[in-house]
């Protein structure tokens, strides 16, 4: 399987990125901290307001399918450096047609939502496994059960309304038990269901920002495989909305993001310390917290999997470029359906 | 408007001669996979493609020079191109009496023709463009550092032809070939990964294994 690559994440404000022989260099006020060679990266990331590139090293991200992208400190997308656009033609009008048709749409998006559910429901089962004080708690069981439903409901819908219906009810079943799955970690840490723009509480905050580098990581598989961003088949088409990474993303979430922010409180890698509260109500991370959870992020990423559909071995951090390519396959007609990641 | 003839890249042709699928998702679908083999040729051809003429005497040296062959309808940059035997200047253009094309290449000699293929193409563009025979180019491995000099014969001629008609087909017809696992050509392509050679989908798989895991899941618990 081929060699996972890193994703360089720069979160100091005032540098200056350039490229230098076959690698990227890092300069602050004329320092060189930092090279890395070029080939090691799919990606860059600039999370901070002061951080720049030279025109050099956006063509060869460019030309090597490396994504260099800017954020706010937060995470949220601002920018991204792009050269003439990736991929085929073909694909991407492939890609519109479908997203016009209905049925099309809905066997895609159909599969997307039921791999979320499926994966929050093994979340869910395995916490009920591996804890005993977990196996007696009746919300949790019910919990399964009503997400079991909802997937049963979603392989059944016939339009997309439907399909919304049981997705945001699956959602909400999950999130009503989502702090049943938070024990050892800071007692001051409480969730008491999904909020964002802004999130008002700690695991809030720290699931907005796992998003969005889930968001980020899922934006430039599409575009490494030839696809457009923003024109999605479950997510309608807003300006400036990103529809097919969200789609893409919904999959991944329990798995890769939910997960580690579970970890992260229960092992008390992050406590209350970590967060500061605005006059506004908002909960945020700390900067240094920010770089600690970036680390933890990649780390994760390099963790191994069997992927359910392929049978190889390979990272998680490769399963948004390896999901993005199956969509890619199976738009172009190579396969007769979307084979969404199913987590085992 | 802009004229509408497509001209196809060098390198195209050598990723042909390797497997056609391979030339399809780099040039039709335009997958692009650096893996560390492309990223050290990258490397060697950076060293290369400074382009430039250096002149000893009695022999020039051209680096990254672009050419390009109208009947063949390719276009591409040759790593290096060897003039020998300066005669004069005849119209104002030096006149030599051979011009020798050398491609660089990482690794070892190969025993597929892609490299001599492009080789030789880049010797009938240099033909047309120079109006004077190109009979012989060499090939620089990196490993072990020599040259393996290349004649461009009647048959190694014919080889190249029938490729260059061969991509133009698969270009103009926009379709990717299916799969063909080769152990021997497969585990040194980059494309490895994307191309998944070594599953032949039967029609209906994927939407039968999605079901049938998904019911397998809520089974058990």
């Amino acid at each position: 399987m081929q060699q996972y690559l890193n994703t360089l994440f720069v979160t100091l404000e005032g540098a200056w990125l350039r490229k230098q022989g076959e690698a990227v260099e890092v300069r602050v006020e004329g320092d060189t901290r930092l090279r890395v060679p070029l080939h090691n990266l799919d990606g860059i990331v600039c999370l901070g307001w002061d951080i720049g590139a030279s025109a050099q090293l956006m063509a060869a991200c460019a030309e090597g399918g490396i994504t260099l992208s800017f954020c706010t400190p937060h995470g949220h997308f601002l920018a991204a450096a792009t050269g003439f656009a990736q991929g085929n033609v073909l694909l991407r009008r492939e890609q519109y047609r479908r997203a016009d048709r209905e049925a099309a749409s809905l066997a895609i998006a159909g599969n997307c939502v039921a791999a979320k559910i499926a994966n929050a429901r093994t979340s869910l089962q395995r916490a009920r496994r591996d804890r005993p004080e977990a196996a007696g708690d009746a919300p949790l069981a019910d919990a399964v059960e009503q997400l079991g439903n909802a997937l049963r409901g979603v392989t059944r819908a016939r339009d997309a309304d439907t399909l919304r219906g049981e997705e945001g009810n699956a959602a909400h079943q999950y999130f009503s038990v989502f702090n049943h799955l938070l024990s050892g970690g800071d007692p001051e840490i409480t969730f008491s269901g999904r909020n964002r723009r802004p999130p008002l509480d700690p695991v809030n905050a720290l699931l907005s920002f796992l998003y969005a580098l889930l968001g980020h990581d899922c934006r430039s598989a599409l575009e490494a495989a030839g696809l457009d961003a923003a024109v999605g088949f479950f997510h309608r088409d807003r300006p400036g909305r990103p529809s097919l990474a969200l789609d893409l993303m919904e999959e991944f979430r329990p798995v890769l993001a939910d997960r580690l922010a579970l970890s992260l409180i229960n092992r008390k890698q992050v406590t209350s310390a970590d967060f500061e509260k605005r006059e506004n109500g908002a909960v945020l991370l700390r900067e240094e917290s920010r770089k600690k959870i970036l680390v933890a992020w990649q780390e994760r990423k390099k963790e191994e999997l069997t992927h359910p559909f392929l049978g190889e071995k390979m990272t998680y951090g490769l399963l948004p470029h390896i999901q993005a390519r199956l969509l890619a396959r199976h738009l172009r007609g190579d396969l007769d359906a979307y084979p969404a990641f199913l987590w085992r | 408007m802009e004229e509408d003839i497509r001209y196809a890249p060098l390198s195209a042709l050598q990723h042909l001669v390797y497997c056609e699928r391979q030339c399809a998702l780099i040039h039709l679908e335009r997958v692009w996979l650096d893996n560390r083999l492309t990223a050290e040729g990258n490397v060697l051809h950076e060293k290369t493609h400074q382009e430039g003429v250096e002149s000893r005497p009695g022999i020039g040296i051209a680096r990254g020079l672009q050419v390009v062959s109208q009947t063949c309808r390719l276009m591409g940059q040759c790593d290096v191109v060897e003039f020998h035997g300066r005669r004069g200047r005849g119209g104002g253009a030096p006149r030599w009496e051979s011009v020798q094309p050398v491609e660089y290449k990482r690794g070892r000699p190969k025993s597929h023709e892609a490299d001599r293929v492009q080789l030789c193409a880049q010797a009938l563009c240099l033909e047309e463009m120079l109006a004077m025979p190109v009979t012989a180019g060499a090939l620089f491995y990196g490993e072990p550092r020599r040259r393996t000099p290349v004649a461009f014969t009647p048959e190694l001629r014919a080889t190249t032809l029938a490729a260059v008609d061969r991509l133009h087909r698969l270009l103009d017809g926009e379709i990717t070939p299916p799969a063909v696992y080769r152990a021997a050509l497969c585990r040194g392509c980059s494309l490895l990964d994307v191309c998944l050679p070594r599953r032949r989908e039967t029609p209906g798989r994927v939407s039968i294994w999605f079901g049938e895991t998904l019911q397998h899941l809520l089974e058990e618990g």
